[in-house]
């Protein structure tokens, strides 16, 4: 029999959860668990300088490698600074165990010193939150944590740990489950057959198809299949702002990504469709625009391992709960036995109806001979790293232009803050990647705005050596805010300039790392290249960019999915 | 429509708390709750009654249903069913009017559970159109005080919500 305290039992439990990298900050409710960590060396912890970093790197490291990240931090302060981070990955499900400290049992409910309510307060943003009253209760408590985050639809989970919980010199036997069984916990494992069968024969009925995924196909690792099952029908497939990498940019059934900022193909082919096959998407209002203008011809197959997802803002004709990966496995066989075929002509006749659609727009923005475009940073990257870097971003117009011109093939890779649009999130996640993929080429792409939200992580960078690439297209504005105010408020620029910016330069230097600007289009590509050879250095390259430009095809408010503006003057 | 959803959660702390806290969350209204131990006693049993069309009654139920903490639940305006309500009204009673109100408690089925010499508390039970139909017919000025339990329900038949 094994006797530990309940900071030990944390850290052990940790251990055998298989747990490398946690990220985090101390302080006193969290101190018994720091020094447990301190007196082992197989979970790593990594230093941050402000709490919503270290979730944000924890969340980074966990959509690259599709593994449940880790964060630890003290109690009140410190985990509420947690919260955006938390919030930022419960809108797009990504798999998190959150460990705060908390004070003393004894203490709490008398607004003891840094007392936050933690359950209280995270609970909106959490797939659910835990607390420990018994030390012993730990390691059932820290299995469950990770199983309940990264099963069915993953999230992040609170556990609330009393300081009085971990106290060193009160030892309990330590016993790690092997299982994990929730009686009220059990995600579905499989789709309804009678249902995929019913899908199946829609989809080779159908005359105008398209299939839409979204980011359930990476969380459910099943762009294999996707890929497998869209190449066999041959039909046209988009994605959201989440789904970029389920399915290679560069073919060509790929019709880019959909939504406000989509292609204008993949908008227009959604809205004339007489059949939409969804995979781990939700109908999004940044995809569906008006609802009750969505897509007015076609029937809706809707695959989701959260039913909650189903119906919730478009309804679905056909209904399939269940892991994406095996229902989309189940659909292949059926349809290479299926005695129905997809009907040639008609399909023949969509495509070309698409490839006018491609032809007319495909994605384009006009050059200018002095000014560097943000769009064309974002293709000499794309080309000078073959389409191969993680490439995280924060929010805003950059965002959307990374989004639009770096072409990824796999999954994984875009890594961006698509449901709650945190700004900040950026170059925290990136450093996260970068830890767990040292020999990858990270790209942080970013804003001015933005960066500056967590710009204190550049001290971090250093301490681990984290030499991402910081690409600031500096537009010397909140550059989507003031979009929104050239289209909306006849350009009245209310508090989206930013003033008094910081030499990022010397700012780079001053944390110890490269600092590079380019403000002439000529040096684009040749600097951009010199950076890229910098392997072993952090570099902030410092782009000046047209203050000018806008994200477009961009959806007209209110409109249906094929309503938009292609530039400042054409509306389709 | 209004509908009656029962639950069967996990007895444990802040359970309750995230059932109140998805229904001011996602915006669906409550208008009553009742919840209490049941004879298993690590199991609560839920009762909330709520209104809606049947897409926001569809999204209250997957939602509920997506909580860890909760293990069943049923939507018993779905089915036969049956609902009960209680309530203990304090009602002003003097002179004349004591007979009156005895007369209107008997013809409601209730009961006078406590008296004194210008007041009597009334219990009843019913559903809550039957308690509606009693302060109605009693007169709200005559009342001084009402406790509603909210609502409980059970479904008719064999049908039964358990592990
Ligand atoms: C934390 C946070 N605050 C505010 C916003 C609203 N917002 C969205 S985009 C944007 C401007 C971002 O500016 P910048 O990072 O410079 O990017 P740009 O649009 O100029 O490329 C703002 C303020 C947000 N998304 N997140
Ligand atoms: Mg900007």
């Amino acid at each position: 029999m094994e006797l530990l305290s309940g900071a030990d039992m944390l850290i052990r439990s940790l251990q055998d959860e298989g747990i490398e990298y946690i990220y985090g900050y101390p302080g006193g409710a969290a101190l018994h668990i720091y020094d447990a960590l301190f007196r082992q060396d197989k979970v790593k912890h990594i230093l941050v300088r402000h709490e919503q970093a270290a979730v944000h790197m924890a969340d980074g490291y966990a959509r690259a490698t599709g593994l449940p990240g880790t964060v630890l931090v003290t109690s009140g302060p410190g985990a509420t600074n947690t919260i955006t981070g938390i919030a930022t990955a419960f809108m797009d499900s990504i798999p998190l165990v959150v460990l705060c400290g908390q004070v003393a049992s004894t203490l709490i409910g008398e607004d003891a010193f840094q007392e936050t309510d933690m359950i209280g307060v995270s609970r909106p943003v959490v797939k659910h939150n835990l607390s420990v009253r018994h030390p012993e209760e730990i390691p059932g408590i820290i299995r469950k944590a990770y199983y309940i985050a990264a099963t069915g639809r993953p999230g992040p989970v609170v556990v609330d740990i009393p300081k009085d919980m971990t106290t060193p010199n009160e030892r309990y036997e330590y016993v790690f489950p092997k299982k994990v069984k929730l009686r009220s916990y059990n995600p579905a494992i499989r789709g309804h057959a009678g249902q995929i069968k019913k899908a199946v024969d829609m989809l080779m009925a159908a005359k105008r198809p398209i299939i839409y995924a979204g980011g359930g196909v990476i969380l459910g690792k099943a762009t294999d299949q996707l890929t497998e099952l869209v190449r066999m029908l041959g039909y046209p497939i988009t994605n959201t702002l989440m789904g970029i990498g389920c399915y290679p940019a560069s073919d060509r059934q790929h019709l880019g990504w959909l939504g406000m900022h989509g292609t204008y193909e993949s908008n227009m082919a959604m809205h004339h469709s007489d059949l939409i096959l969804c995979v781990g998407a939700r109908f999004d209002d940044r995809v569906t625009n008006a609802t009750e203008k969505f897509c007015p011809g076609a029937r809706i197959v809707h695959i989701d391992i959260d039913p909650a997802s189903i119906s919730k803002t478009i309804d679905a004709d056909v209904p399939i709960v269940g892991p994406v990966d095996a229902v989309l496995k189940e659909m292949i066989t059926l349809v290479r036995e299926s005695k129905e075929k997809p009907d040639a002509d008609a399909i023949a006749a969509w495509w070309k109806q698409i490839e006018e659609w491609r032809a007319f727009h495909g994605m384009r923005y006009e050059t200018s001979p002095d000014v560097i475009k943000p769009q064309e940073v974002v293709e000499a990257l794309c080309r000078l790293t073959n389409g191969e870097a993680f490439v995280t971003s924060d929010v805003g117009q950059h965002q959307m232009f990374a989004a639009q011109y770096y072409k990824f093939d796999r999954p994984n890779r875009w890594i961006n803050s698509g449901g709650l649009g945190t700004m900040g999130f950026g170059l925290p996640a990136a450093m996260g990647v970068k830890l767990t993929h040292p020999d990858d080429e990270v790209l942080c792409i970013t804003g001015e705005g933005s960066i500056q939200m967590n710009i204190q992580e550049l001290s971090t960078c250093k301490q681990y050596n984290l030499p991402v690439k910081i690409i600031n297209l500096n537009n010397q504005a909140l550059g989507m805010v003031k979009q929104w105010q050239d289209m909306n408020y006849e350009s009245r620029h209310a508090e989206s300039y930013m003033g008094s910016l910081p030499d990022f330069i010397k700012l780079a230097e001053a944390y110890g790392h490269v600092g590079v600007r380019i403000d002439r289009k000529e040096d684009l590509e040749p600097k951009l290249k010199e950076v890229l050879a910098m392997k072993d250095d952090l570099v902030f390259v410092d782009i000046y960019v047209d203050r000018f430009e806008h994200v477009y095809p961009m959806q007209v408010a209110r409109g249906s999915m094929k309503d938009m503006w292609l530039s400042k003057t054409e509306r389709v | 429509m209004r509908r009656i959803i029962s639950v069967l959660l996990e007895n444990e702390p802040g359970a309750l708390s995230r059932v109140v806290g998805l229904f001011s969350q996602r915006n669906y209204n409550i208008e009553t709750l009742t919840v209490a131990p049941t004879e298993d006693e690590t199991l609560s049993r839920l009762t909330v009654t709520t209104s809606g069309s049947d897409k926001v009654i569809e999204q209250i139920t997957k939602q509920l249903n997506k909580l860890i903490e909760v293990v069943k639940l049923v939507d018993l305006t779905e089915g036969a069913h049956i609902e009960r309500e209680l309530m203990l009204v304090k009602l002003k009673a003097t002179g004349s009017q004591r007979a009156e109100i005895k007369r209107t408690v008997d013809i409601f089925r209730g009961q006078i559970v406590d008296v004194t010499s210008s007041v009597y508390t009334v219990q009843l039970s019913g559903n809550s159109e039957k308690l509606d139909g009693f302060i109605q017919a009693i007169g709200t000025s005559g009342v001084l005080e009402v406790v509603r339990s909210g609502v409980s329900g059970i479904a008719r038949g064999e049908k039964v919500l358990s592990l």
